[in-house]
């Protein structure tokens, strides 16, 4: 391996996205080793944890709250003396969260299927439909050390879909150094708006046949939107050996395994970093770091 | 009797202890709700005996012949899905929320609703029962309503087929699709591990379902990885009220019955690990 040039990594910007169909594979391990072995580095690196529903970077570092700041949706309000019952909101709003009765001169907005995109407001003629603001939830930044930064998409218990705390908790990370995404499971709506901004896809999977069914439905989302993947195999040993036969086939480069350790799977149920005890992962995660940010990394400014 | 099996964070061995369940009782209907990411189809390969497209939503695409560049779409646009780019509009499908405010507004009426129809609910047989899946297509809004087709399809066969128990495998996190596959259910069991993220996880998912009310169990599933941090979810349950049905250590036999795309209980009846998921279900069920 050729000695690396951190002075050119300085000066590069990536952001890479830590993905996963199956839930449960190592994202978040792999997510956070990953952001304190670059944080040695001194380098400019942001962690967004994008898992909106069940963030858990936070468990893994000690940092101090920089800002946090709530993220809204407007959902109508309808004045009843104003409102003429024509209905009109209840036809233009695509999502079914106008109930109207007429007759009855009854109408009510169901707020937990809005998604706030204001076409029942352009619609009224009457001026009866005012907007209130509705927490969604949190996005948090914490500084870790000078030049790094963890930032929480953190969705209120109870709303329907994280997607715009999510949206919001990227925006927050800017466009600048390397951006670590730790993406939430699936392939849905939550998961592509996470990859849609990255400039390379790493794929957590395991060897089973759950793993693997997973893994092809990711990658296969992936090539609708032209993103390139890696895949790290985690826990091998445990299971079987299609995964390889397809990363084969597919011509998916296999950038990691790490093999079913107690040890590893110990110091992340205790919310530490097993990183810090097995050093000799530590140029593992470098080597491969670098063979992506030299294929895929672009000059910053 | 529908039983929802949940977990919050992914990755705990939900599906595992689903599978399990499925093949405890005589005859059940299995209903795989975790629609972004079905698996329990691999176990039991169900026949295809009926399909049915789910209309996730829509998506807006411009008619570039009819389009003026007035860019009135891209004021109106809260998603931020519309942009002028190298001298047209663009809407960017990922973006897209399919709120049709869009083409409602065009003045040259250029802009038109495109159905997403990817996604779809499949029902069938398996070797102990009937089965319901859905798969939801990648990209789609997963809004628990193709949670609801899964389940309603699931009741209707059990009716029809006189079959008692309702297993559901339930998909991860706390948002809408996990309240779809909870609400009014007769047993929740919420599987975790003893990890701190588990934990956390664990905290939040007890929360949205305390909402309702329901009678919900917690399994600690490969308990033995960290004995210490088992005790503390322990703790947890009791301080919430939640009652552990019981506790399952780490058993590579579990992984070893899904390569071989059987539950537990099929691979091997009197192992240990299998005696003791038998008992937890019995419990849950008082049977």
């Amino acid at each position: 391996m050729n000695k690396l040039d951190w002075s050119m990594i300085k000066i590069k910007k990536i952001k890479i996205a830590i993905a996963s169909g199956k839930g449960g594979t190592g994202k978040t391990l792999i997510s956070t080793n990953l952001f304190y072995v670059l944080q040695q580095k001194n380098i400019n690196i942001t962690l967004v944890d994008c898992d909106a529903e069940e963030p858990n970077d936070l468990v893994f570092f000690n940092g101090e709250k920089e800002k946090s700041f709530k993220v809204n949706q407007k959902v109508p309000v309808i004045d009843e003396s104003k409102c003429t019952f024509c209905g009109k909101c209840h036809e233009y709003c695509n999502y079914n969260a106008i109930f109207i009765l007429p007759s009855a001169k009854i109408i009510k907005v169901i707020e937990d299927l809005c998604h706030g995109c204001g076409a029942c407001s352009v619609a009224c003629n009457f001026d009866a439909i005012s907007e209130k603001d509705v927490s969604l939830g949190t996005v948090s930044c914490f500084s870790n050390t000078e030049k790094s930064t963890i930032i929480e998409a953190k969705m209120k218990v109870g709303v329907f879909s994280p997607v715009s705390v999510i949206k919001e908790a990227i925006k927050e990370a800017g466009n600048y150094g390397i951006i670590i995404l730790d993406s939430p499971p699936g392939t849905s709506c939550p998961f592509i708006q996470t990859v849609a901004v990255a400039d390379y896809v790493i794929l957590v999977t395991e060897p089973t046949p759950f793993g693997l069914s997973d893994l092809k439905q990711s990658v296969e989302t992936l090539k609708t939107m032209n993103k390139t993947c890696g895949v790290i195999i985690n826990r091998s040993g445990l299971g079987d050996n299609a995964i390889y036969d397809y990363l084969k086939q597919e011509q998916i480069p296999l950038l990691m395994e790490i093999s079913f350790d107690k040890d590893i799977a110990s110091y992340y149920s205790k919310g530490e970093l097993f990183i810090k005890y097995k050093s000799e992962w530590k140029h593992r995660f470098i080597s491969m770091f670098n063979s992506i940010i030299e294929k895929y990394g672009t000059c910053s400014n | 009797m529908e039983l929802a099996v949940i977990s919050g964070k992914g990755g705990t061995g939900k599906s595992s202890i689903s599978a399990a369940f499925a093949t405890l009782s005589e005859k059940v209907v299995l209903a795989d709700c975790d629609v972004d990411a079905a698996n329990l189809y691999i176990l039991f390969n169900p026949s295809h005996e009926e399909e049915q497209v789910y209309i996730g939503g829509q998506k807006a695409e411009i008619n570039y012949s009819l389009c003026t560049n007035c860019n009135l779409c891209i004021d109106y646009c809260r998603f931020g899905a519309i942009s002028f780019l190298n001298v047209k509009v663009i809407i960017s499908e990922t973006s897209c929320d399919g709120c049709k405010l869009c083409s409602r507004i065009c003045p040259a009426e250029a802009i038109s609703m495109i159905d997403s129809n990817k996604s779809r609910m499949y029902a069938g047989t398996f070797r102990n029962g009937k089965m319901v899946y859905g798969r939801l297509a990648p990209g789609e809004e997963n809004s628990g309503k193709l949670v609801n087709i899964v389940r309603d399809k699931a009741k209707t066969i059990a009716k029809a087929e006189n079959i008692e128990t309702i297993i559901i495998d339930g998909p991860p996190g706390i948002g809408c699709p996990v309240i779809s596959t909870i609400t009014g259910v007769d047993y929740v069991v919420i599987v975790t591990e003893p990890t701190i993220s588990g934990m956390y996880d664990l905290k939040r998912t007890i929360e949205i379902t305390s909402k309702f009310n329901l009678k919900i169990w917690v399994i600690i599933n490969k308990y033995d990885l960290n004995m210490e941090m088992s005790n503390n979810i322990e703790s947890l349950c009791l301080k919430q009220n939640v009652p552990v049905a019981g506790k399952l250590p780490f058993d590579t036999q579990v992984v070893n019955a899904m390569v071989h795309c059987k539950s537990i209980i099929e691979l091997n009846p009197n192992s240990q690990i299998a005696l003791q998921i038998s008992s937890i279900f019995n419990k849950i069920t008082q049977i």
